[in-house]
């Protein structure tokens, strides 16, 4: 079930919406913002706000990168394998990162701490290679400031 | 040249919206609307402004066919789904200059007709959203959004919609799918968005930065606007340059700067001193180009002509340490990864280039593969949608073009890379 607090924050995003349905991917992260992932329940619960079908809205959420469809851990890391940030250590700092981590692409810590993804284009070839973790842009990330970045985030 | 689109961007706390006032902000709004909308659009038409986006499209074209479609509803829609890999110009805009864009969308959206603007945000930009949100904000408490603006009777509503991470969204039909909040894919065409866009309204979409030259253009005039840059293209063009160069970042440059200066004089050459090998001119999509292309003017003619485009302007460096073909790997997994699914040329085309050239870096290759390979771009051109399956081949096209002797040397040496 939506809390109160979702529902409130989702009917304020419709006041923007031309109509309910255009308002489904913030509707989406407001539930994603505090629960970290939207389940299938959430889905439903969503969609009967927005009246749309939950199979409707599951085919907005699934068609993003950034809508998470699984549980992921309390920070996400969101590293950039495009073009530039490959060209200029995009390699190293994956190694490095899932040495560190202990997980894979797709993966979670044990700890719950972090979720490693890979992530197109940031936008930040300017400060190759770069990753998102959760809403803050870092880069250009050297492997000795992966440790600095990581402990920032509990 | 003097700087325009990034005149106020060094300045401190630039999006404050008394900073950039302080600094010409919103000024231009009283001369827009001190002229009737079809006199802005001829300006904007006679300044020969073409889209920044990629598709280069005449942006007063595209105006006057939606200003003349019957019908008070209408919509202006900023594409500020920036997310061809290698471009990051719009950020810039997004993050410190926001007033400008706003201001470009208020005369625009007069032009037009249109009294209700999106600016629809990528999701991997989440600093401009909060930037933009407080703008937005701002520019309604002193009156230039909302109701009878300047008390001329102009009314203009804005708000960002944010995406979630989608590279096809930056087409502008699947922009328009996803503002409605369906799946981000794209419509077939015709209809335009210019008769039938946002909830099958009269809709124009403009790129960030061509919303942006729009106050200056306003202010300065047609006639002195055109004088800026190349004849076919003229006024300022933003030009992100990143990878193996000195200085990477966004220039300011007059339109139809050519590939040397951007990189020699402006970035300050490739790192190390070491020998360019291969520049991408306007963004993944865009093919490859090579040493022998420096003195090509970075404007969309003289980029067709030498066999790529100029696409957003973001030029990539490479230098002769870079294997090609990881390149063009890189590239592919990008499309293959982003590809809607909507299309079998471009769903089935680009997950097959994937396929061969995992096969290729995992030292597996076959010198047949070259020929593999093109027979799937064959396979993928000219039969897509929408243009992200022709744009996922141009790399593959490419590199193999300039740089065939990098694919049977890795192929000959057995070798494999991480991937």
């Amino acid at each position: 079930m939506l809390t109160e607090e979702e529902i409130k924050e989702i009917t304020t995003e419709l006041v923007h919406a031309e109509r309910k349905e255009a308002a489904s991917i913030e509707a989406l992260m407001v539930v994603q913002k505090r629960r970290g992932w939207v389940s299938d329940e959430s889905i439903r619960d969503i969609a009967s706000l927005l009246d749309v079908t939950p199979d409707e809205l599951d085919g907005v959420a699934t068609f993003f990168n950034h809508i998470y469809r699984k549980p992921v851990g309390r920070h996400v890391i969101a590293l950039c394998d495009s073009m530039v940030c490959w060209s200029l250590g995009y390699d190293p700092l994956l190694d490095l990162l899932r040495k560190k981590l202990g997980v894979g692409f797709g993966e979670t810590t044990q700890d719950n701490r972090f979720t490693l993804l890979p992530a197109a284009c940031l936008g930040a070839c300017d400060r190759a290679p770069a990753m998102l973790v959760d809403e803050e842009l870092h880069g250009p990330v050297t492997p000795e400031m992966v440790d600095g970045i990581l402990q920032k985030y509990k | 040249m003097e700087k325009m689109l990034l005149k106020r961007v060094d300045i401190p706390n630039s999006a404050d919206i008394d900073v950039a006032m302080k600094n010409g902000a919103y000024s231009t709004l009283a001369t827009a609307f001190g002229m009737r909308p079809v006199d802005v659009v001829n300006e904007v038409k006679r300044a020969n402004l073409r889209g920044r986006g990629g598709a280069g499209f005449p942006t007063g074209l595209k105006w006057e066919l939606c200003s003349r479609v019957p019908g008070s509803l209408k919509y202006l829609l900023c594409n500020a789904d920036e997310g061809e890999p290698g471009t990051f110009k719009d950020r810039f805009i997004l993050l410190q200059d926001p007033h400008l864009l706003i201001e470009g969308m208020i005369i625009s959206g007069f032009a037009i007709g249109a009294e209700r603007g999106y600016i629809y945000l990528r999701y991997e930009y989440p600093t401009a959203l909060v930037v933009l949100e407080k703008a937005i904000e701002q520019a309604y408490a002193k009156g230039y959004l909302g109701k009878n603006i300047l008390g001329k009777g102009v009314n203009f509503d804005l708000s960002v919609h944010r995406g979630a991470g989608a590279y096809i969204c930056g087409e502008e039909t699947a922009l328009i799918e996803s503002l409605e909040g369906k799946r981000g894919q794209p419509r077939i065409r015709p209809p335009f968005p210019a008769s039938q866009g946002a909830w099958r309204k009269p809709t124009v979409i403009n790129n960030v930065e061509t919303l942006s030259n729009i106050p200056y253009l306003i202010a300065m005039g047609a006639d002195a606007y055109a004088k800026i840059g190349a004849e076919t293209a003229p006024g300022p063009k933003l030009y992100g340059v990143s990878g193996m160069v000195n200085k990477p970042g966004v220039y300011e440059l007059p339109m139809g700067t050519t590939l040397r200066d951007i990189i020699y004089t402006h970035c300050g050459g490739v790192r190390g001193g070491k020998k360019l090998k291969a520049i991408i001119p306007g963004g993944a999509s865009t093919p490859i180009l090579t040493e022998q292309h420096l003195d090509v003017t970075m404007d969309f003619n003289s980029l067709v002509a030498a066999g790529s485009m100029l696409g957003s302007g973001a030029v990539m460096v490479m230098d002769e340490t870079v294997n090609m073909v990881n390149v063009a790997y890189v590239l592919v997994r990008f499309f293959a990864h982003e590809s809607c699914g909507k299309c079998t040329p471009c769903r089935e085309g680009t997950s097959w280039l994937y396929q061969v050239y995992k096969r290729l870096m995992h030292g597996e290759g076959k010198l047949d593969d070259i020929d593999l390979l093109l027979y799937i771009c064959d396979t993928v051109k000219g039969k897509c949608f929408c243009p992200l399956g022709e744009g996922a081949i141009q790399p593959v096209l490419s590199s193999i073009k300039h740089f065939r002797g990098d694919y049977e040397q890795w192929i000959k040496s057995g070798k494999s890379a991480h991937v």
